[in-house]
Protein backbone atom coordinates (compact mmCIF):
# COMPACT_ATOMS: atom_id res chain seq x y z
CA UNK A 1 0.00 0.00 0.00
CA UNK A 2 1.62 3.40 -0.86
CA UNK A 3 0.78 6.53 1.08
CA UNK A 4 -2.11 8.10 -2.05
CA UNK A 5 -4.02 4.69 -1.51
CA UNK A 6 -5.52 5.15 2.32
CA UNK A 7 -7.54 2.53 1.87
CA UNK A 8 -6.52 -1.23 3.29
CA UNK A 9 -9.42 -3.01 2.05
CA UNK A 10 -11.75 -1.77 -1.21
CA UNK A 11 -14.79 -3.56 -1.97
CA UNK A 12 -17.03 -2.45 -4.88
CA UNK A 13 -20.58 -4.05 -5.83
CA UNK A 14 -19.19 -7.68 -4.49
CA UNK A 15 -21.69 -10.16 -5.75
CA UNK A 16 -21.57 -14.40 -5.09
CA UNK A 17 -24.23 -16.50 -6.07
CA UNK A 18 -24.96 -19.94 -5.02
CA UNK A 19 -26.34 -22.46 -6.50
CA UNK A 20 -29.48 -22.12 -4.03
CA UNK A 21 -29.20 -18.52 -2.78
CA UNK A 22 -27.32 -15.22 -3.28
CA UNK A 23 -24.83 -15.06 -0.33
CA UNK A 24 -23.62 -11.55 -1.01
CA UNK A 25 -25.66 -9.04 -3.30
CA UNK A 26 -23.73 -6.06 -4.23
CA UNK A 27 -21.86 -5.11 -1.45
CA UNK A 28 -19.32 -1.98 -1.05
CA UNK A 29 -16.96 -0.39 1.40
CA UNK A 30 -13.68 0.36 2.76
CA UNK A 31 -11.86 0.11 5.41
CA UNK A 32 -8.89 2.46 6.12
CA UNK A 33 -5.44 1.60 7.54
CA UNK A 34 -5.26 1.36 11.48
CA UNK A 35 -8.87 0.92 11.74
CA UNK A 36 -10.58 -1.57 13.52
CA UNK A 37 -13.50 -2.57 11.65
CA UNK A 38 -16.19 -4.69 11.94
CA UNK A 39 -18.76 -6.84 10.30
CA UNK A 40 -21.98 -8.13 11.98
CA UNK A 41 -25.35 -9.79 11.05
CA UNK A 42 -27.42 -12.85 11.47
CA UNK A 43 -26.45 -16.23 10.74
CA UNK A 44 -26.85 -16.51 6.91
CA UNK A 45 -26.28 -12.50 5.77
CA UNK A 46 -23.29 -13.24 3.90
CA UNK A 47 -20.50 -11.80 6.07
CA UNK A 48 -18.52 -15.33 5.68
CA UNK A 49 -18.92 -15.04 2.16
CA UNK A 50 -17.94 -11.50 1.73
CA UNK A 51 -14.62 -12.01 4.35
CA UNK A 52 -13.89 -15.19 2.71
CA UNK A 53 -13.58 -13.20 -0.69
CA UNK A 54 -11.60 -10.75 0.26
CA UNK A 55 -8.62 -13.30 1.95
CA UNK A 56 -8.73 -14.65 -2.06
CA UNK A 57 -10.50 -17.90 -0.02
CA UNK A 58 -13.33 -17.41 -2.63
CA UNK A 59 -13.84 -16.23 -5.84
CA UNK A 60 -16.36 -13.69 -6.60
CA UNK A 61 -18.98 -13.78 -9.24
CA UNK A 62 -18.63 -9.93 -9.84
CA UNK A 63 -17.41 -6.46 -8.11
CA UNK A 64 -13.94 -5.45 -7.70
CA UNK A 65 -11.84 -6.24 -4.34
CA UNK A 66 -8.50 -4.87 -3.54
CA UNK A 67 -6.44 -5.61 -0.41
CA UNK A 68 -3.56 -3.68 0.30
CA UNK A 69 -3.52 -2.65 -3.70
CA UNK A 70 -3.82 -6.22 -4.92
CA UNK A 71 -6.14 -8.25 -6.30
CA UNK A 72 -7.19 -11.32 -3.78
CA UNK A 73 -7.22 -13.50 -6.89
CA UNK A 74 -4.76 -12.61 -8.91
CA UNK A 75 -2.47 -11.85 -6.21
CA UNK A 76 -2.99 -14.48 -3.57
CA UNK A 77 0.21 -15.53 -2.33
CA UNK A 78 1.56 -12.06 -2.81
CA UNK A 79 -1.49 -11.30 -0.28
CA UNK A 80 -1.12 -13.91 1.88
CA UNK A 81 2.27 -12.99 3.00
CA UNK A 82 1.17 -9.37 4.43
CA UNK A 83 -2.70 -10.71 5.68
CA UNK A 84 -3.14 -12.40 8.94
CA UNK A 85 -6.18 -14.56 9.08
CA UNK A 86 -7.70 -16.09 11.97
CA UNK A 87 -10.87 -18.50 11.22
CA UNK A 88 -13.78 -19.33 12.87
CA UNK A 89 -13.89 -22.92 12.79
CA UNK A 90 -10.20 -24.46 12.28
CA UNK A 91 -7.80 -26.58 14.06
CA UNK A 92 -4.07 -27.77 13.98
CA UNK A 93 -2.96 -30.62 13.18
CA UNK A 94 -3.63 -33.18 15.84
CA UNK A 95 -0.81 -33.99 18.63
CA UNK A 96 0.98 -30.56 17.53
CA UNK A 97 2.92 -28.63 20.68
CA UNK A 98 2.17 -24.92 20.79
CA UNK A 99 5.91 -23.83 20.25
CA UNK A 100 6.04 -26.32 16.93
CA UNK A 101 2.88 -24.61 15.44
CA UNK A 102 4.27 -21.35 15.62
CA UNK A 103 7.54 -22.53 14.90
CA UNK A 104 6.00 -24.00 11.58
CA UNK A 105 3.64 -21.43 10.39
CA UNK A 106 6.37 -19.06 10.93
CA UNK A 107 8.31 -21.11 7.96
CA UNK A 108 5.96 -20.12 5.52
CA UNK A 109 6.59 -16.77 5.22
CA UNK A 110 9.23 -14.84 3.94
CA UNK A 111 9.34 -12.56 6.83
CA UNK A 112 8.12 -13.61 10.68
CA UNK A 113 8.08 -12.27 13.80
CA UNK A 114 9.82 -14.14 16.37
CA UNK A 115 7.32 -16.58 17.99
CA UNK A 116 8.54 -16.74 21.50
CA UNK A 117 7.83 -12.93 22.09
CA UNK A 118 5.32 -12.80 20.61
CA UNK A 119 3.61 -16.44 22.71
CA UNK A 120 4.70 -14.15 26.11
CA UNK A 121 2.49 -11.21 24.23
CA UNK A 122 -0.17 -13.48 24.35
CA UNK A 123 0.70 -14.56 27.75
CA UNK A 124 1.18 -18.01 26.61
CA UNK A 125 4.98 -17.48 27.47
CA UNK A 126 5.39 -20.53 29.76
CA UNK A 127 3.30 -23.18 27.67
CA UNK A 128 5.37 -23.37 24.34
CA UNK A 129 5.73 -27.43 25.18
CA UNK A 130 2.42 -27.61 25.63
CA UNK A 131 0.07 -29.57 23.67
CA UNK A 132 -2.76 -27.76 21.62
CA UNK A 133 -5.28 -30.19 22.64
CA UNK A 134 -4.68 -29.29 26.47
CA UNK A 135 -5.08 -25.95 26.27
CA UNK A 136 -7.83 -24.09 27.28
CA UNK A 137 -10.69 -22.43 25.02
CA UNK A 138 -9.10 -18.92 25.60
CA UNK A 139 -5.79 -20.31 25.56
CA UNK A 140 -6.44 -21.55 22.05
CA UNK A 141 -7.90 -18.99 20.94
CA UNK A 142 -4.51 -17.12 21.66
CA UNK A 143 -2.51 -19.20 19.72
CA UNK A 144 -4.63 -18.65 17.14
CA UNK A 145 -4.42 -15.18 17.68
CA UNK A 146 -0.26 -15.55 17.73
CA UNK A 147 -0.52 -17.31 14.12
CA UNK A 148 -2.58 -15.07 12.64
CA UNK A 149 0.10 -12.41 13.52
CA UNK A 150 3.38 -14.60 13.30
CA UNK A 151 4.34 -12.97 9.68
CA UNK A 152 4.10 -9.13 11.31
CA UNK A 153 0.43 -8.40 8.73
CA UNK A 154 -0.51 -5.14 7.61
CA UNK A 155 -4.59 -6.61 8.02
CA UNK A 156 -5.43 -9.13 10.51
CA UNK A 157 -8.94 -10.59 10.17
CA UNK A 158 -10.27 -11.96 13.10
CA UNK A 159 -13.65 -14.39 12.54
CA UNK A 160 -15.89 -14.95 15.81
CA UNK A 161 -12.48 -14.24 17.91
CA UNK A 162 -14.78 -14.68 21.04
CA UNK A 163 -17.74 -17.13 20.33
CA UNK A 164 -17.64 -19.67 22.96
CA UNK A 165 -15.42 -17.71 25.38
CA UNK A 166 -16.24 -16.95 29.00
CA UNK A 167 -17.25 -13.24 29.71
CA UNK A 168 -13.20 -12.57 31.48
CA UNK A 169 -11.50 -14.42 28.06
CA UNK A 170 -13.83 -12.05 25.93
CA UNK A 171 -12.37 -9.02 27.62
CA UNK A 172 -8.52 -10.05 27.84
CA UNK A 173 -9.51 -10.57 23.89
CA UNK A 174 -10.66 -7.46 23.64
CA UNK A 175 -7.02 -6.05 24.81
CA UNK A 176 -5.51 -7.66 22.57
CA UNK A 177 -7.44 -6.78 19.50
CA UNK A 178 -6.19 -2.66 20.90
CA UNK A 179 -3.23 -3.68 21.48
CA UNK A 180 -2.83 -4.82 17.69
CA UNK A 181 -4.22 -1.77 16.62
CA UNK A 182 -1.77 0.13 18.75
CA UNK A 183 1.19 -1.75 16.78
CA UNK A 184 -0.48 -0.30 13.59
CA UNK A 185 -2.03 -2.86 11.81
CA UNK A 186 -5.77 -2.59 10.77
CA UNK A 187 -8.09 -5.31 12.67
CA UNK A 188 -11.34 -6.74 10.28
CA UNK A 189 -13.42 -8.61 12.52
CA UNK A 190 -16.88 -10.26 12.79
CA UNK A 191 -18.78 -10.74 15.50
CA UNK A 192 -22.00 -12.36 17.19
CA UNK A 193 -22.23 -10.33 20.28
CA UNK A 194 -23.03 -6.69 19.96
CA UNK A 195 -21.31 -5.61 23.15
CA UNK A 196 -18.12 -6.30 21.50
CA UNK A 197 -18.58 -4.28 18.57
CA UNK A 198 -19.64 -1.61 20.08
CA UNK A 199 -17.02 -1.73 22.90
CA UNK A 200 -14.03 -2.64 20.14
CA UNK A 201 -14.86 -1.25 16.53
CA UNK A 202 -14.44 2.25 14.99
CA UNK A 203 -17.00 1.59 12.64
CA UNK A 204 -19.64 -1.13 12.07
CA UNK A 205 -21.04 -2.56 8.87
CA UNK A 206 -24.24 -4.74 9.46
CA UNK A 207 -24.90 -7.36 7.07
CA UNK A 208 -28.60 -8.32 6.44
CA UNK A 209 -30.06 -11.11 3.14
CA UNK A 210 -26.40 -10.13 1.54
CA UNK A 211 -26.15 -6.42 1.66
CA UNK A 212 -25.26 -3.75 4.00
CA UNK A 213 -27.74 -1.97 5.56
CA UNK A 214 -26.15 -0.18 7.87
CA UNK A 215 -22.49 1.29 7.92
CA UNK A 216 -20.76 3.75 10.62
CA UNK A 217 -19.56 4.65 13.96
CA UNK A 218 -21.58 2.84 16.46
CA UNK A 219 -22.08 6.30 18.48
CA UNK A 220 -24.15 7.41 15.34
CA UNK A 221 -25.72 4.00 14.60
CA UNK A 222 -26.94 4.25 17.89
CA UNK A 223 -28.27 7.86 17.54
CA UNK A 224 -29.65 7.63 14.45
CA UNK A 225 -32.36 5.10 15.60
CA UNK A 226 -33.34 7.64 17.58
CA UNK A 227 -34.37 5.16 19.91
CA UNK A 228 -36.01 6.15 23.24
CA UNK A 229 -33.99 5.49 26.74
CA UNK A 230 -35.90 3.45 29.17
CA UNK A 231 -36.29 4.22 33.03
CA UNK A 232 -36.83 0.58 34.27
CA UNK A 233 -38.47 0.41 37.86
CA UNK A 234 -40.41 -2.05 40.84
CA UNK A 235 -43.61 0.23 42.13
CA UNK A 236 -44.58 -1.09 45.55
CA UNK A 237 -47.68 -0.10 45.43
CA UNK A 238 -50.48 0.25 42.76
CA UNK A 239 -50.71 3.80 41.20
CA UNK A 240 -52.53 5.79 38.01
CA UNK A 241 -50.04 5.28 35.65
CA UNK A 242 -51.17 8.61 33.74
CA UNK A 243 -49.00 10.33 36.41
CA UNK A 244 -46.54 9.29 34.32
CA UNK A 245 -47.67 8.77 31.07
CA UNK A 246 -48.80 13.09 30.99
CA UNK A 247 -44.86 13.75 31.67
CA UNK A 248 -43.59 16.08 28.55
CA UNK A 249 -40.47 13.32 28.52
CA UNK A 250 -42.55 10.27 28.36
CA UNK A 251 -43.56 8.42 25.32
CA UNK A 252 -45.23 5.50 26.65
CA UNK A 253 -45.32 3.33 29.83
CA UNK A 254 -45.63 -0.25 30.11
CA UNK A 255 -46.49 -2.13 33.26
CA UNK A 256 -45.82 -5.63 33.45
CA UNK A 257 -47.18 -6.55 37.65
CA UNK A 258 -44.50 -3.96 39.49
CA UNK A 259 -42.51 -3.45 37.27
CA UNK A 260 -42.81 -0.29 35.34
CA UNK A 261 -41.12 0.49 32.16
CA UNK A 262 -41.29 3.89 31.31
CA UNK A 263 -40.11 4.92 27.34
CA UNK A 264 -38.83 8.28 26.33
CA UNK A 265 -36.12 10.64 25.06
CA UNK A 266 -33.06 11.06 27.21
CA UNK A 267 -33.24 15.01 28.02
CA UNK A 268 -35.62 15.42 30.97
CA UNK A 269 -36.90 11.47 31.09
CA UNK A 270 -35.11 10.24 34.42
CA UNK A 271 -35.67 13.53 36.34
CA UNK A 272 -39.02 13.34 35.11
CA UNK A 273 -39.84 10.19 36.20
CA UNK A 274 -38.35 10.60 39.82
CA UNK A 275 -40.02 13.84 40.69
CA UNK A 276 -43.53 12.62 39.87
CA UNK A 277 -43.15 9.25 41.51
CA UNK A 278 -41.52 11.80 44.55
CA UNK A 279 -44.82 14.11 44.11
CA UNK A 280 -47.19 11.33 44.31
CA UNK A 281 -45.26 9.40 46.90
CA UNK A 282 -45.69 6.36 45.34
CA UNK A 283 -42.93 4.39 46.79
CA UNK A 284 -40.35 2.35 44.46
CA UNK A 285 -37.02 0.68 44.55
CA UNK A 286 -34.58 -0.78 41.85
CA UNK A 287 -34.78 1.97 39.86
CA UNK A 288 -32.00 1.81 36.61
CA UNK A 289 -31.96 3.52 33.29
CA UNK A 290 -31.16 1.75 30.15
CA UNK A 291 -29.72 3.47 27.03
CA UNK A 292 -30.24 2.47 23.61
CA UNK A 293 -27.00 0.52 22.66
CA UNK A 294 -26.34 -1.51 19.23
CA UNK A 295 -28.38 -4.26 19.87
CA UNK A 296 -31.53 -2.38 19.63
CA UNK A 297 -29.92 -0.81 16.09
CA UNK A 298 -29.88 -4.41 15.05
CA UNK A 299 -32.72 -5.47 15.85
CA UNK A 300 -34.64 -2.65 14.32
CA UNK A 301 -32.51 -3.38 11.21
CA UNK A 302 -32.83 -6.67 10.64
CA UNK A 303 -35.58 -7.62 13.12
CA UNK A 304 -33.87 -10.69 14.39
CA UNK A 305 -31.94 -10.64 17.90
CA UNK A 306 -28.46 -11.44 17.72
CA UNK A 307 -27.99 -13.32 20.98
CA UNK A 308 -28.02 -17.36 20.46
CA UNK B 1 13.64 -21.21 -1.27
CA UNK B 2 11.07 -20.11 1.17
CA UNK B 3 9.25 -23.21 -0.08
CA UNK B 4 12.14 -25.60 0.14
CA UNK B 5 12.81 -24.41 4.04
CA UNK B 6 8.76 -25.09 4.83
CA UNK B 7 8.77 -28.08 3.43
CA UNK B 8 11.78 -29.36 5.72
CA UNK B 9 10.09 -27.91 8.45
CA UNK B 10 6.52 -29.43 7.24
CA UNK B 11 8.92 -32.81 6.82
CA UNK B 12 10.74 -32.27 10.42
CA UNK B 13 7.16 -31.89 12.17
CA UNK B 14 4.60 -34.00 10.62
CA UNK B 15 7.39 -36.66 11.34
CA UNK B 16 7.12 -36.03 15.17
CA UNK B 17 3.20 -35.79 14.71
CA UNK B 18 3.37 -39.67 13.49
CA UNK B 19 5.55 -40.84 15.71
CA UNK B 20 3.15 -39.47 19.08
CA UNK B 21 0.18 -41.64 17.58
CA UNK B 22 0.39 -45.06 19.35
CA UNK B 23 -1.51 -47.03 16.60
CA UNK B 24 0.47 -45.12 13.39
CA UNK B 25 3.68 -46.65 15.37
CA UNK B 26 1.84 -50.06 16.11
CA UNK B 27 1.07 -50.60 12.27
CA UNK B 28 4.14 -48.74 11.13
CA UNK B 29 6.68 -50.59 13.29
CA UNK B 30 5.11 -53.50 15.13
CA UNK B 31 2.73 -55.18 13.04
CA UNK B 32 5.08 -56.55 9.70
CA UNK B 33 7.02 -58.11 12.74
CA UNK B 34 4.15 -59.92 14.29
CA UNK B 35 3.96 -61.99 10.39
CA UNK B 36 7.29 -62.13 10.84
CA UNK B 37 7.36 -64.20 13.94
CA UNK B 38 4.28 -66.06 13.49
CA UNK B 39 5.88 -66.80 9.79
CA UNK B 40 9.03 -68.02 12.69
CA UNK B 41 6.88 -70.08 14.71
CA UNK B 42 5.32 -72.17 11.74
CA UNK B 43 8.05 -72.74 9.69
CA UNK B 44 11.39 -71.52 11.34
CA UNK B 45 14.00 -70.19 8.80
CA UNK B 46 14.95 -73.89 7.44
CA UNK B 47 16.86 -73.61 4.04
CA UNK B 48 15.11 -74.05 1.06
CA UNK B 49 16.81 -75.97 -2.20
CA UNK B 50 14.92 -74.10 -4.54
CA UNK B 51 15.75 -70.76 -3.01
CA UNK B 52 19.43 -71.67 -3.86
CA UNK B 53 20.29 -72.62 0.02
CA UNK B 54 18.10 -69.68 1.42
CA UNK B 55 15.93 -70.15 4.19
CA UNK B 56 11.82 -69.31 4.16
CA UNK B 57 11.96 -66.69 6.54
CA UNK B 58 14.24 -64.80 4.38
CA UNK B 59 11.78 -65.76 1.37
CA UNK B 60 9.30 -64.59 3.38
CA UNK B 61 11.17 -60.82 4.42
CA UNK B 62 9.79 -58.97 0.83
CA UNK B 63 6.33 -59.76 2.00
CA UNK B 64 6.56 -58.48 5.23
CA UNK B 65 7.93 -55.42 3.38
CA UNK B 66 4.65 -55.15 1.21
CA UNK B 67 2.79 -55.63 4.39
CA UNK B 68 4.45 -52.36 5.25
CA UNK B 69 3.51 -50.82 2.59
CA UNK B 70 0.05 -51.59 2.72
CA UNK B 71 -0.56 -50.61 5.99
CA UNK B 72 1.26 -47.68 6.37
CA UNK B 73 0.71 -46.69 2.50
CA UNK B 74 -2.92 -46.79 2.33
CA UNK B 75 -4.61 -45.61 5.40
CA UNK B 76 -3.04 -43.77 7.57
CA UNK B 77 -2.30 -40.21 5.35
CA UNK B 78 -5.70 -40.71 4.40
CA UNK B 79 -7.52 -40.75 7.53
CA UNK B 80 -5.41 -38.00 8.89
CA UNK B 81 -5.93 -35.59 5.92
CA UNK B 82 -9.62 -36.61 5.78
CA UNK B 83 -9.41 -35.49 9.39
CA UNK B 84 -7.51 -32.45 8.54
CA UNK B 85 -9.43 -30.84 5.95
CA UNK B 86 -12.75 -32.21 8.53
CA UNK B 87 -11.43 -29.89 11.37
CA UNK B 88 -10.20 -26.98 8.60
CA UNK B 89 -6.51 -27.75 9.15
CA UNK B 90 -6.30 -27.79 5.74
CA UNK B 91 -8.11 -24.59 5.43
CA UNK B 92 -5.48 -22.88 8.05
CA UNK B 93 -2.47 -23.97 5.89
CA UNK B 94 -4.21 -22.47 2.66
CA UNK B 95 -4.35 -19.39 4.45
CA UNK B 96 -0.92 -18.81 4.06
CA UNK B 97 1.50 -18.52 1.62
CA UNK B 98 2.29 -22.22 1.65
CA UNK B 99 1.92 -23.68 -1.57
CA UNK B 100 -0.31 -26.90 -1.73
CA UNK B 101 2.66 -28.82 -3.72
CA UNK B 102 5.07 -28.20 -1.11
CA UNK B 103 2.40 -29.42 1.00
CA UNK B 104 1.35 -32.79 -0.76
CA UNK B 105 5.47 -33.06 -1.27
CA UNK B 106 6.01 -33.48 2.02
CA UNK B 107 2.91 -35.33 3.14
CA UNK B 108 4.13 -38.05 0.73
CA UNK B 109 7.76 -37.59 2.22
CA UNK B 110 7.19 -38.26 5.82
CA UNK B 111 5.09 -41.26 4.57
CA UNK B 112 7.48 -42.92 2.45
CA UNK B 113 9.90 -42.00 5.14
CA UNK B 114 7.63 -43.76 7.58
CA UNK B 115 7.28 -46.89 5.09
CA UNK B 116 11.09 -47.03 4.77
CA UNK B 117 11.63 -46.99 8.82
CA UNK B 118 9.13 -49.76 9.11
CA UNK B 119 10.89 -52.39 6.65
CA UNK B 120 14.35 -51.32 8.06
CA UNK B 121 12.73 -52.17 11.68
CA UNK B 122 11.43 -55.44 10.40
CA UNK B 123 15.13 -56.43 8.17
CA UNK B 124 16.71 -55.89 11.04
CA UNK B 125 14.42 -57.98 13.63
CA UNK B 126 14.93 -60.71 10.68
CA UNK B 127 18.65 -60.24 11.19
CA UNK B 128 19.51 -59.84 15.02
CA UNK B 129 16.55 -61.90 15.94
CA UNK B 130 16.28 -64.85 13.33
CA UNK B 131 19.67 -65.01 11.96
CA UNK B 132 18.47 -63.92 8.47
CA UNK B 133 22.14 -62.75 7.01
CA UNK B 134 21.16 -62.20 3.37
CA UNK B 135 19.89 -58.48 2.27
CA UNK B 136 19.26 -58.83 -1.12
CA UNK B 137 19.86 -56.43 -4.18
CA UNK B 138 19.57 -52.96 -2.18
CA UNK B 139 19.92 -50.98 -4.99
CA UNK B 140 16.83 -52.70 -7.17
CA UNK B 141 14.44 -52.98 -3.55
CA UNK B 142 14.68 -49.68 -2.82
CA UNK B 143 13.34 -49.12 -6.22
CA UNK B 144 10.68 -51.40 -6.25
CA UNK B 145 9.59 -50.06 -2.61
CA UNK B 146 9.64 -46.73 -3.86
CA UNK B 147 7.41 -47.51 -6.08
CA UNK B 148 5.31 -49.79 -4.69
CA UNK B 149 5.21 -46.85 -1.82
CA UNK B 150 4.17 -44.09 -3.90
CA UNK B 151 1.53 -46.10 -5.87
CA UNK B 152 -0.62 -47.08 -2.33
CA UNK B 153 -0.20 -43.59 -1.17
CA UNK B 154 -1.62 -42.20 -4.72
CA UNK B 155 -4.86 -44.65 -3.92
CA UNK B 156 -4.93 -43.27 -0.32
CA UNK B 157 -4.86 -39.74 -1.27
CA UNK B 158 -7.98 -41.17 -3.75
CA UNK B 159 -9.80 -42.21 -0.74
CA UNK B 160 -9.22 -39.06 0.82
CA UNK B 161 -9.87 -36.85 -2.05
CA UNK B 162 -13.23 -39.20 -3.13
CA UNK B 163 -14.84 -40.25 0.30
CA UNK B 164 -16.89 -37.80 2.41
CA UNK B 165 -15.18 -38.15 6.20
CA UNK B 166 -12.52 -39.68 7.85
CA UNK B 167 -14.91 -42.52 8.80
CA UNK B 168 -15.71 -42.93 5.76
CA UNK B 169 -11.90 -43.24 4.53
CA UNK B 170 -11.32 -45.70 7.73
CA UNK B 171 -14.43 -48.68 6.44
CA UNK B 172 -13.45 -48.60 3.25
CA UNK B 173 -10.02 -48.67 3.23
CA UNK B 174 -10.27 -51.59 5.98
CA UNK B 175 -12.35 -53.12 3.68
CA UNK B 176 -9.64 -52.76 0.90
CA UNK B 177 -6.50 -53.30 3.08
CA UNK B 178 -7.14 -56.90 5.07
CA UNK B 179 -9.05 -58.65 2.24
CA UNK B 180 -6.45 -57.52 0.29
CA UNK B 181 -3.28 -58.83 2.74
CA UNK B 182 -5.59 -62.17 2.95
CA UNK B 183 -5.43 -62.32 -0.46
CA UNK B 184 -2.30 -61.85 -1.90
CA UNK B 185 -0.16 -64.26 -0.49
CA UNK B 186 1.43 -61.52 2.09
CA UNK B 187 0.51 -64.24 5.01
CA UNK B 188 0.24 -67.69 3.42
CA UNK B 189 2.22 -68.47 -0.07
CA UNK B 190 0.03 -68.28 -2.55
CA UNK B 191 1.17 -71.17 -3.95
CA UNK B 192 -0.33 -73.42 -1.04
CA UNK B 193 -3.60 -71.74 -1.83
CA UNK B 194 -6.99 -72.79 -4.05
CA UNK B 195 -7.28 -72.02 -7.69
CA UNK B 196 -9.93 -69.57 -6.63
CA UNK B 197 -7.97 -67.87 -4.18
CA UNK B 198 -5.16 -67.49 -6.72
CA UNK B 199 -7.05 -66.11 -9.38
CA UNK B 200 -8.30 -63.25 -7.67
CA UNK B 201 -4.60 -62.30 -6.17
CA UNK B 202 -4.17 -61.55 -9.41
CA UNK B 203 -6.28 -58.70 -9.58
CA UNK B 204 -5.37 -57.65 -6.08
CA UNK B 205 -2.19 -54.75 -5.83
CA UNK B 206 -0.58 -56.07 -3.30
CA UNK B 207 0.18 -59.75 -4.83
CA UNK B 208 2.10 -57.47 -7.41
CA UNK B 209 3.99 -55.78 -4.89
CA UNK B 210 4.91 -58.73 -3.31
CA UNK B 211 5.99 -60.30 -6.31
CA UNK B 212 7.93 -57.13 -7.55
CA UNK B 213 9.90 -57.25 -4.03
CA UNK B 214 10.91 -61.08 -3.86
CA UNK B 215 12.03 -60.29 -7.89
CA UNK B 216 13.92 -57.27 -6.63
CA UNK B 217 15.08 -58.90 -3.17
CA UNK B 218 16.21 -61.97 -4.81
CA UNK B 219 17.90 -60.05 -8.10
CA UNK B 220 15.80 -61.03 -10.91
CA UNK B 221 15.89 -58.90 -14.19
CA UNK B 222 13.41 -56.03 -14.05
CA UNK B 223 12.66 -57.43 -17.61
CA UNK B 224 11.12 -60.35 -15.69
CA UNK B 225 8.93 -57.88 -13.53
CA UNK B 226 7.29 -55.78 -16.47
CA UNK B 227 3.87 -56.86 -15.55
CA UNK B 228 4.20 -56.01 -12.01
CA UNK B 229 5.97 -52.67 -12.98
CA UNK B 230 3.16 -51.93 -15.65
CA UNK B 231 0.51 -52.39 -13.42
CA UNK B 232 1.96 -50.15 -10.16
CA UNK B 233 3.11 -47.38 -12.68
CA UNK B 234 -0.46 -47.94 -13.67
CA UNK B 235 -2.24 -47.44 -10.32
CA UNK B 236 0.23 -44.40 -9.77
CA UNK B 237 -0.91 -42.71 -12.41
CA UNK B 238 -4.26 -43.24 -11.98
CA UNK B 239 -4.55 -42.60 -8.50
CA UNK B 240 -2.30 -39.29 -9.00
CA UNK B 241 -4.69 -38.17 -11.91
CA UNK B 242 -7.91 -38.54 -9.63
CA UNK B 243 -6.63 -37.58 -6.62
CA UNK B 244 -5.41 -34.22 -8.30
CA UNK B 245 -9.13 -34.12 -10.13
CA UNK B 246 -10.81 -34.40 -6.58
CA UNK B 247 -8.56 -32.96 -3.87
CA UNK B 248 -10.36 -30.65 -1.72
CA UNK B 249 -8.83 -28.54 1.06
CA UNK B 250 -12.23 -27.58 2.61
Amino acid sequence: MTSSDPFVVQVSELRKQYPDVTAVNGVSFDIGAGEIFGMVGPNGAGKTTTIECIEGLRQPDAGRVRVLGLDPQADGYALRERIGIQFQTSDLPARIKVGEALDLFASFYRRSVDWRPLLDRMGLGDRANAYLAKLSGGQRQRVFIALALINDPELVFLDELTTGLDPQSRRSMWELVRDVRERGKTVFLTTHYMEEAERLCDRVAIMDHGKIVALDTPERLIAQLNAENRVVLQAERSFDEATLRRLPAVVRVERIGERVIVYGPKEGLLSGVINALEAGEIPFRDLRTEQPNLEDVFLALTGKEMRD
Amino acid sequence: MQQLHALGKLIRVQTKLYLREPVAVFFTLLFAPLYLIMNWLIAGNQPLAELGGRGSLEAYLPACAAIVIAVVGLMPGAIETANRREAGVLRRFRATPLRPLTYIIGDVGVYLAMILLGILFVMLLAYFAFGVRSVGNVPSMFAAILLSATSFLAVGYVLASVLPNARAVTVVGNVLLFPMIAFSGATVPLEIMPETVRTIAKFVPLTHVITLLRGAWFGEPWSALLTEVAVLVGLLVVGTVVSALTFRWE
